[in-house]
């Protein structure tokens, strides 16, 4: 039997505020335990949550960014469950009336692109760390982490691959990034994934069972998991078995996923509204604002490149695959005086296989896009020829200064003078006289060896297309 | 609706809360009273009246984003029954 997945995401992305969602406690990572936790995240009886204006503005610009709806009215609702490290005994989250929902999201896999829907997106806080390993027979508690804002973005099951699902999944991770919302540490679990996982004949429209693995923070460890769940599945249904509904850990080092501990109970969360927290009423005002604030989206930009630059579509996707790529190219055709093709070439060409050679990403190039465009202005005026470009670029890379400098240092001026060239040529057409018969016998490749020789001659420093066209000029005279 | 005593030891064990047997009955009791009165006005006609989720009818007021809480660890943790290397220690959830 031919069987198909079916994917949903739930992704927690922490929003990128200074104060916690209910509270003036920082959000800062790495601090002390519990020296972010004030009595709101600690929930001592009498505090009351406030809400904080920041979070709501990136909840807005996260529906901008999707083209969903943005509620005019949306309520807080508690999620109630037991575990210490939440110490209010539940979470402020958000349940029948969410702040975002139907949005979608284009993603590209391999040779095809699908838009994704995205159900809703919700606001809520954060629990905190529980530490098991620390202290004997009990468990260490840091509140730190408590009350910082979330936003959970849910989709529909639309996924059909674990290929899709990752796509997804870095599409949102450069998203909610370009649009400033999250800071998109996974290591610092500020963007974390869980991921709904079914099985069903090919053809057939019912759902199977889903289990749902949760926080993955690796984009390859979410592909491994996918496709170990899948392929369990599938097994599990053909030898006559059945899934059951469960929660699921993937384990990195063995590649494999399993159920957690099943509990004796499903858990029943008595969702019921806030009555600490009033409705929140978001204004077609505080919309605009929030537009208004907006960067240029990475499919407007890709349109504009394409538009405007004249790139092609790949380049332009490319360029505008994360917003470090994108600022980095449009500062260099800044710099360089507009010539976004030959900026688009070398930030996709030297630059990135240089980073890539070294596994860095584009924040740490050693050559700063203005950097870059100081050395594609001299490609422009011609003072260097692209070989020479190389060579400069190098140097750059390897911290041996500005490309103006090294051109001083090594003495690499591209000589343009059409007599110094046309002098250089008459030397080495005096000197090569059989070569010279030879092109004149018809031998297209005489013609190539006379330009190495006067290249060679001029020391490289020479404009190869003023070389070409003054020999032929030269040749076809004599 | 009626309420069972298990569904009472449900509900007390949801909230971690320990109720022994003779406790049972005395809840259920008193919780089904309470459903006796949410049953009451139950009976009441909504029609076209939209669910409200707040007894006032104000919106939520927004704070700005500014830190304003400092560090009061030392403070807060001198009411806790146990506390170590500045975490609150609880025992262990997990087996």
């Amino acid at each position: 039997m031919q069987w198909e997945v079916v994917i949903g995401l739930e992704t927690h992305t922490q929003l990128k505020t200074k104060s916690k969602i209910f509270s003036g406690a920082s959000t800062a990572f790495g601090a002390e335990p519990n020296t972010q936790a004030c009595e709101v995240s600690i929930a001592l009886p009498g505090v009351l949550p406030v809400l904080n204006k920041e979070a709501v503005k990136c909840a807005i610009k996260f529906a901008l960014a999707v083209d969903a709806e943005i509620a005019p009215r949306s309520i807080f609702a508690r999620k109630n469950y037991f575990y210490p490290d939440l110490p209010k005994g539940y979470q402020i989250s958000q349940y029948e009336l969410p702040v975002v929902s139907k949005g979608t999201l284009r993603i590209q896999v391999a040779d095809y692109e699908k838009t994704i829907n995205i159900t809703r997106a919700h606001l809520e806080e954060d629990a905190g760390k529980s530490l098991h390993e620390t202290h004997e027979g009990m468990s260490g508690i840091d509140l730190n982490r408590a009350g910082t804002p979330l936003l959970e973005i849910v989709t529909e099951p639309d996924m059909r691959s674990a290929a899709e699902a990752v796509a997804y999944a870095k599409k949102l991770h450069e998203l909610v990034q370009w649009i400033g919302i999250c800071d998109g540490n996974m290591q610092e679990g500020s963007f974390r994934c869980d991921v709904n996982v079914s099985v069903r004949p090919k053809g057939t429209e019912k759902l199977g069972t889903r289990r749902e693995i949760k926080n993955l923070n690796s984009f390859k460890y979410m592909q491994q998991a996918i496709e170990f769940e899948t392929q369990w599945q599938i097994e599990t249904l053909e030898d006559g078995g059945t899934i059951h509904q469960a929660t699921v850990l993937f384990n990195p080092d063995t590649g494999e996923t399993r159920a957690m501990r099943s509990k004796e109970e499903a858990n029943d969360y008595r969702y019921f509204p806030d009555p600490d927290l009033l409705p929140l009423v978001i204004t077609d005002k505080e919309i605009e604002i929030a537009r208004s604030e907006m960067p240029e989206l990475p499919e407007e930009m890709k349109t504009r490149f394409e538009r405007s630059y004249h790139l092609s579509p790949y380049d332009a996707a490319s360029l505008t695959s994360s917003r470090s790529v994108a600022d980095y190219f449009l500062t260099t055709v800044d710099g360089c005086g507009g010539e976004p093709k030959l900026a688009a070439n070398w930030v996709m060409g030297s630059v990135a296989a240089k980073l890539n050679e070294e596994g860095k990403s584009i924040g740490d190039s050693p050559v700063s896009p203005l950097q870059l465009a100081g050395l594609l202005k001299r490609i422009i005026d011609n003072t260097l020829s692209s070989k020479m470009a190389k060579e400069v670029f190098d140097g750059m890379w390897s911290g041996e200064g500005d490309a103006d400098s090294i051109i001083e240092k090594r003495g690499l001026k591209q000589v343009t003078d059409i007599g110094a060239i046309e002098a250089i040529i008459d030397e080495v057409l005096a000197a090569n006289a059989p070569m010279v018969g030879e092109w004149k016998a018809g031998k297209e490749k005489a013609f190539n060896a006379l330009v190495g020789q006067a290249m060679k001659a001029s020391k490289g420093k020479a404009n190869p297309t003023q070389v070409n066209e003054i020999l032929k000029k030269k040749l076809s005279a004599s | 609706m009626s309420l069972s005593s298990s569904d009472v030891k449900r509900i007390a064990h949801l909230a971690r809360i320990e109720v022994s047997d003779e406790e049972v009955e005395e809840t259920l009791k008193k919780l089904s009273g309470i459903l006796g009165l949410i049953e009451q006005m139950q009976a009441v006609d909504t029609t076209g009246i939209a669910p409200m989720s707040h007894s006032q009818e104000v919106n939520q007021r927004l704070r700005e984003d500014v830190v304003t809480k400092t560090n009061q660890r030392e403070l807060f943790q001198s009411l806790a029954p146990s506390v170590e290397d500045g975490l609150y220690l609880v025992p262990k959830v997990i087996e």
